[in-house]
């Protein structure tokens, strides 16, 4: 047995995210059985797990996409208090709109294809409320430069571009408003290897320029270990073990973590 | 003389749950490391040496015993701190170098070594301006600062390594198999970094396979030989 | 007593083609649509004898209107005169026993599809409006669930887009007709096919706008005095179509909407797309007497 941990005594200041308790069925199966989870300001949360293990319909439950039974998540921002999942309609559309990024592994969910790349990041400021077209087009530019997207293809629609620019044009969508956390949903599975290395360089560097909190949830430990501070494996809609992440990669503790840790090397 | 860390009955074993195999590392450690002091880690292969210093970085999780850290916050046990209180500590104050680089595709030698101060919150040029300086202490050469690791030959990235871990001061700092792969004048500009550091306060864990190289700088030796004795002092040493 | 003397005696049909309680539940649905300007009520669309996407929602509405002292204009594409027009007026006029008129000054009631006459409408007067497609949001949102909750949201954001979109790959706004306006501060609209012209037409006007889509059962309106504003970015103004300095070759009228009219040559000439105006200019050229009315654009211009 290893030792418990002490609750932090040197980080003093709040976790960002903090998701306490859910559970959500779907007919007879548990997807997510009492998970809680959080994640300090400018850190990067790292959930891994097989398919179905619930580890996407947790995230779906922080970008507000799904309710769970039971449970409350709060986010510590100014203007925010309560639990989330109280809100209603309009409240959860604004506040998604304005404060979560999300990057969808498929990005027929996350994007319009027919419409132009640049005009996918705007469509997040006009749901905003922004309504200059100047301002409009200088804000998609600066996104999409930042998400290391080749400006002469700013107007080109997503259904023209390569799989790793799509997700480079969701990148630039949810990070445009400046969230306060974004979501990363299998961001780079299904893309080629090479062009995966791209888009999760892409992903540290924006990390690092600008502090940005991030859960992001994959099967590809690759993934977690290339981008993850912190890791919590899930199976059959539980969480198993939590950590640092070269701590789980290194010594992990769960004999389930064990057996996805060795699988992998 | 400070004490920076003291180690208090440090067990460490691996579970193989596969395996239903219970693998012990190392049992009941303890001892203290002062500031500006160089501990070396002695013991045969499989002594657990770069165990201990994962365990230290908390890599590992430990099994028993206490790993009393001196932190500019207070004195915490590393054994039992929150995940998020060694994450901060590692930014601030503990550092690890190893063997090895991990370097990214598409990230500059001078970001790679820039990266922990632009962490601790300095500016993009006072940063790039820093790592260049360091860059060029461990002798890499100028035109290959703006290239990219990823293609750099072994010695060379582990230059990079060096020059990025040792560019803050730290108040703790574990080695492991720094000298690993490098050449002779790499390994002398190591040896003066370190001893810059050591002068400063630094105390540091290490482990080296050819302990010549930093023979000056040791002041201490643990041997972790099962039923060795725990501390020798340096002068009674012949390595 | 019997069952006779509570029944009305038998007829071939109600008045005015629909029975009482689809004329009933039009009424209602229209004083819903007043209520809140702009927001799309559903409607059981009765059958009429006209196929769907000719005017029969506009039609059901002048047929739930109309008394036998009603004055009833139909227009299509501005004309009086085209086959659907005089169809439509026919129809009205032989169900209802209304008497029928081209003069829009005169008319108490006028049913359109595609334009907004050019003379300004008075306070006791309607215009039925015949729309294709009531919901604006469907180039943006198919799923018409999703599209209600945007609606209830004011969730308009993506209408926007829309225009960024055209901006982006032609330069300007490409929206001709039906362009999205924002009603009453609230609901966005499509004003039907009408050319960007007409739309400033209904802003704080004097009249009672009823807009009707037989096919797709909804029905909205604009009531008199009530702000109707084009979705525009703010540093891009809205534009109507350069008719402005055109001359009608027929009637010599100029600075109102026209219709192009392609010549053997290659070039084109224009026509007054309001016929009766044209008709009324023509008249005045021709020293019949003047009976144009005060129109909306002055020189070729809104007066703003």
């Amino acid at each position: 047995m290893t030792l418990t941990l002490d609750a932090p005594r040197i980080v003093e200041t709040r976790p960002l995210l903090e998701v306490h308790g859910v559970s959500r069925s779907y007919g007879p199966v548990k997807a997510v059985r009492n998970v809680s989870a959080h994640a300090y300001p400018g850190e990067v949360l790292g959930i891994v797990g097989e398919s179905g293990s619930g580890k996407s319909t947790l995230l779906r439950m922080m970008n507000l996409e799904e309710i769970p039974e039971t449970g409350s998540y709060t986010l510590d921002l100014p203007d925010l208090s309560g639990n989330l999942f109280e809100l209603d309609r309009f409240a959860r559309r604004m506040l998604c709109a304005t404060k979560i990024g999300i990057v969808y592994q498929n990005p027929h969910l996350g994007l319009l294809m027919k419409h132009s790349s640049s005009g996918n990041v705007a469509e997040r400021l006009l749901v905003a409320g922004e309504r200059s077209f100047a301002t409009l087009r200088q804000a998609a530019t600066e996104a999409l430069d930042a998400s290391e997207f080749p400006l002469d293809r700013l107007d080109a629609p997503p259904i023209e571009l390569s799989g790793g620019m799509q997700q480079r044009v969701q990148l630039a969508k949810a990070i445009a408003l400046e969230p306060a956390l974004l979501l990363l949903d299998e961001p780079t599975t299904g893309l080629d290897v090479s062009v995966q290395a791209l888009v999760l360089d892409t992903l540290k560097r924006l990390q690092q320029d600008r502090q940005i909190t991030m859960v992001i949830v994959s099967h590809d430990l690759g993934v977690i270990r290339t981008l993850a501070d912190r890791v919590m494996v899930m199976r059959r809609g539980e969480v198993v073990e939590t950590g640092l992440a070269d701590q789980i990669f290194q010594d992990p503790q769960h004999p389930y973590t064990q057996q996805l840790v060795h699988a992998k090397l | 003389m400070t004490q920076v860390l003291e180690i208090d009955g440090l067990t460490k074993g691996f579970s193989l749950h596969h395996l239903e195999k219970d693998i012990p590392a190392f049992e009941n450690i303890s001892f203290a490391v002062a500031a500006g002091e160089f501990v070396l880690l002695k013991g045969a292969n499989g002594a657990g040496k770069s165990t201990l210093l994962r365990t230290l970085y908390r890599s590992y999780l430990p099994l028993a015993g206490e790993i009393r850290f001196h932190s500019s916050h207070g004195l915490i046990d590393l054994a039992r701190a929150a995940d998020v209180d060694i994450a901060h500590l590692r930014r601030t104050e503990i550092g690890f170098v190893t063997q090895f680089l991990t370097a990214r595709p598409r990230v500059s030698a001078e970001a790679i070594v820039a990266e922990p101060l632009r962490l601790a919150g300095w500016g993009v040029e006072a940063a790039l301006k820093a790592a260049r300086t360091a860059l060029e202490t461990f002798g890499v050469k100028p035109d290959l600062w703006a290239a990219y690791p990823t293609t750099f030959s072994g010695g060379e990235q582990q230059k990079v390594n060096l020059a990025r871990a040792l560019i803050l001061p730290q108040k703790l700092l574990m080695l492991d198999e720094p000298t690993a792969s490098l050449d002779a004048n790499a390994r002398g500009a190591l040896v003066t970094r370190l001893q810059e550091l050591k002068d400063q306060g630094t105390a540091m864990i290490g482990v080296f396979h050819h302990p010549d190289d930093v023979m000056h700088l040791i002041d201490r030796i643990v041997d972790l030989t099962p039923n060795a004795v725990p501390q020798e002092e340096r002068d009674d040493v012949a390595l | 007593m019997s069952l006779s003397t509570l029944t009305k005696p038998w007829e071939a049909m109600s008045y005015g083609f629909l029975d009482g309680s689809a004329k009933r539940e039009l009424r209602r649905k229209m004083l819903k649509s007043v209520a809140v300007p702009g927001c799309q009520m559903p409607y059981a669309s009765r059958e009429v004898p006209m196929a769907r996407g000719w005017g029969t929602g506009g039609l059901q509405v002048s047929l739930t209107l109309v008394n036998p002292q009603t004055c009833v204009k139909v227009i299509d594409q501005g004309a009086d005169d085209s086959v659907n027009a005089a169809s439509i007026r026919r129809f009205i006029a032989q169900v209802a026993g209304t008497p029928t008129t081209m003069d829009t000054l005169e008319a108490d009631l006028i049913q359109s599809r595609h334009r907004i006459p050019e003379e300004i409408l008075r306070e006791d007067q309607v215009l039925v409006l015949q729309v294709p497609n009531p919901e604006p949001l469907r180039p943006v949102q198919p799923n018409m669930s999703i599209a209600r909750q945007m609606h209830a949201d004011a969730d308009y954001g993506r209408m926007w887009l829309q225009l960024y979109e055209q901006i982006v790959r032609s330069g300007r706004v490409m929206q001709g007709a039906s362009y999205p306006s924002l009603v009453n501060g609230r609901h966005v609209m499509t004003p039907s096919p009408i050319p960007r012209w007409d739309v400033p037409k209904l802003h704080m006007a004097r009249h009672l706008t009823i807009l009707s889509a037989g096919r797709e059962k909804r029905i909205f309106a604009v009531p008199p005095y009530t702000r109707v504003e084009p979705l525009v970015f703010s540093d891009v103004p809205y534009k109507v179509e350069e008719h402005g300095h055109l001359t009608c070759t027929r009637s010599g009228t100029r600075g109102f909407f026209m219709n192009e009219i392609p010549q053997d040559d290659g070039s084109s000439a224009f026509e007054v797309s309001d016929s009766e105006w044209g008709v009324k200019t023509i008249r005045a050229r021709d020293g019949d007497g003047e009976s144009r009315g005060e129109t909306w654009y002055k020189n070729g211009e809104m007066p703003q």
